[in-house]
């Protein structure tokens, strides 16, 4: 002690107060890395989660919904309130919506998207190779591809209605072309990104053209193909809600615009929900998906 | 020469010009012309732009010269073949396989018998000293393992030529002296011709029996060297070769040649 007075003077890093787990866990403390950075702005990585202020803006739009419907500023036609939601949801959970339960509402729109996307990518991943490896292919195919490209599937609607009228094949004709070109372009891509040094060494080694192929091209590819499956789904929901609001029996598109007819605001409003959240599961699940599957994505 | 009669390596004349887009071409190469025994090691230096890797590619049959042909043990070289085994700078792995699938690529390719493959690889992995790491996927080793991962996979397939294009280049000075070593002794168990390109004067001396130095514009063979240190490396520690005074000497004199020809690029702007 005597020999280094001075030493107990010093701040020592961990005599500091330390936040508490659960302080860091609502992003009102950061975490110890970040908490040493003096160059916070401009540091993405310094930025935590600000997970109270999200339970705030939660908290506070739930609240602003039960208070103006309750105070009855807001007609229900126009927005339903809290009650009228739950009562809706129980009813549709017993009886479905139309005599159809609400359940296969859902299950055929996501089946819609499910085949859609299948099939785009069937038809598309093939194509997209084809035009990255051969100058023919390429030429056949680009000038659609790019003309199709900047067209959102939506404006094909009308086209596939007079066509295919309003049946099950119209609407999975429209998704399978949504996914189609988007899986084109991504195969594609992940052809043309793939090392040289890759392929020359495959060939060194002996390996054939197929093999190639088969062993260098399209495990590389993958991660690129993942993507565009991900965007497919995405894009192939928001189009398969159109697609049903437009014309459809069933589908939770179809739902909402029939509830609409008959004024039931609170059977929208829990479509827009059940849509929003079904769009957010693919997400996620694809992103899991992804990271199990394609382990080495972005490491090459 | 007549290559057809020739045992070993032989790049016969071998010239490369580029075509530009734009117009124009660049004389990547002009008449060089080089004989490698069988077993040789030789060292390819020279300032960038001189030609080196487009030299490398003709060899490994990526590319065609624009006159000239490269001859390997009585046949003229007319792509990329098994024979001739390339080791990249970094980034030629497969990221999507493991260490173990890596190595056994040629093999597989191939159709080799598993077994016989499965003895090979492990015997491949203990040699570079990856012995605990065959399962592990590649992008998960360091630079250094990586390369050694990339010679393994090369010499999986029993070469007759190994071809490297700086494969030490992307590595920390101290991992690039203990992969040099590496080199050194795969050399001499495998016996294998080898032709290595490097940006280091000190590991062109160190390893190659034989060193090139290579001139730009257009590229050719400027000098050729017989080295002794190759050899004395496998019996002597390499920090006391390359602070010999013979190897001290060998590179001043080699670095201030380079330096001479990056002045001639730069206009003297690199003094
Ligand atoms: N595909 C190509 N098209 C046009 N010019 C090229 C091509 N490849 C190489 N070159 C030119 O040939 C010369 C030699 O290049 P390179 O063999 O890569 O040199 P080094 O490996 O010695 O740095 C350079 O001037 C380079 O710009
Ligand atoms: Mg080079």
């Amino acid at each position: 002690m005597t020999d280094a007075p001075d030493q107990t003077k010093r701040p020592v890093a961990a005599e500091q107060k330390q936040p508490s787990a659960f302080a860091m866990w609502l992003g009102i403390a950061d975490n110890s890395f970040t908490r040493q950075k003096t160059v916070k702005f401009g540091d993405a990585t310094a930025v935590n989660s600000g997970r109270l202020y999200s339970i705030i803006t939660v908290v506070l739009l739930l609240f602003a919904w039960w208070f103006t419907t309750s105070q009855g500023w807001v007609k229900p036609i126009y927005w339903p309130s809290f009650e009228a939601v739950g009562a809706r949801w129980t009813k549709l959970m017993d009886q479905g919506f139309r005599n159809v339960p609400l359940f296969e509402h859902v299950g055929i729109s996501v089946y819609r998207v499910m085949a859609g996307v299948f099939f785009g990518a069937l038809v598309g991943i093939p194509l997209g190779f084809a035009m990255g490896l051969s100058s023919i292919a390429k030429g056949l195919f680009d000038p659609i591809v790019e003309f199709m490209r900047p067209i959102p599937p939506l404006a094909l609607i009308p086209l596939f209605i007079l066509w295919l009228g309003i049946d099950e094949t119209a609407k999975i004709s429209l998704l399978f072309l949504a996914a189609l070109f988007i899986m084109i372009i991504a195969a594609r891509s992940g052809v043309s990104g793939v090392k040289i040094s890759k392929v020359h060494a495959a060939y060194s080694l002996g390996a054939s053209k197929f093999q190639v192929l088969k062993n260098v091209i399209l495990p590389n590819a993958l991660p690129e193909i993942f993507t565009g499956i991900r965007t497919a789904m995405g894009v192939c929901w928001g189009t398969v809600v159109a697609a049903e609001l437009v014309a459809a029996e069933k589908g939770v598109g179809s739902m909402i615009m029939i509830a609409k007819n008959f004024l039931q605001t609170d059977t929208v409003v829990i479509g827009i929900i059940i849509i929003g959240i079904i769009g957010y599961g693919i997400e996620m699940i694809m992103r899991l998906l992804e990271r199990w599957l394609i382990p080495w994505r972005g490491k090459g | 020469m007549d290559g057809a009669d020739h045992n070993g390596l032989l790049v016969d004349d071998v010239s490369m010009v580029f075509t530009l887009p734009g117009g124009g071409s660049v004389h990547a190469l002009k008449n060089v012309t080089l004989n490698l025994a069988s077993g040789e090691l030789m060292s390819v230096l020279g300032p960038s732009g001189c030609g080196k890797t487009t030299l490398l590619n003709i060899i490994a049959g990526f590319l065609a010269p624009t006159e000239g042909a490269v001859f390997l043990n009585h046949h003229q070289v007319k792509g990329p073949a098994a024979e001739r085994g390339m080791v990249f700078q970094q980034g030629a792995l497969f990221e999507w396989l493991n260490v173990r699938k890596n190595i056994s690529f040629g093999p597989r390719m191939m159709g080799k018998p598993r077994k016989e493959t499965n003895e090979k690889v492990e015997h491949l992995l203990n040699i570079v000293g990856l012995g605990d790491f065959g399962d592990k996927p590649v992008y998960q080793l360091s630079g250094g393992m990586q390369q050694r991962v990339a010679l393994a996979r090369c010499l999986a397939n029993d070469p007759d030529v190994i071809l490297m294009d700086e494969p030490l280049g992307a590595l920390d000075a101290l991992t690039r002296e203990k992969m040099q070593g590496l080199v050194l002794k795969l050399w001499k168990e495998t016996g294998k011709t080898i032709v290595l390109i490097t940006h280091s004067v000190e590991e062109a001396l160190f390893l190659g029996e034989r060193l090139i130095v290579m001139a730009p514009r257009p590229g050719r063979i400027h000098r050729e060297y017989h080295l002794p240190f190759a050899e004395q490396g496998l019996t002597i520690s390499p920090r006391e070769i390359k602070a010999s005074p013979e190897f001290v000497e060998k590179r001043e004199e080699i670095l201030s040649m380079i330096w001479e020809m990056e002045e001639e690029i730069m206009g003297g702007a690199a003094k």
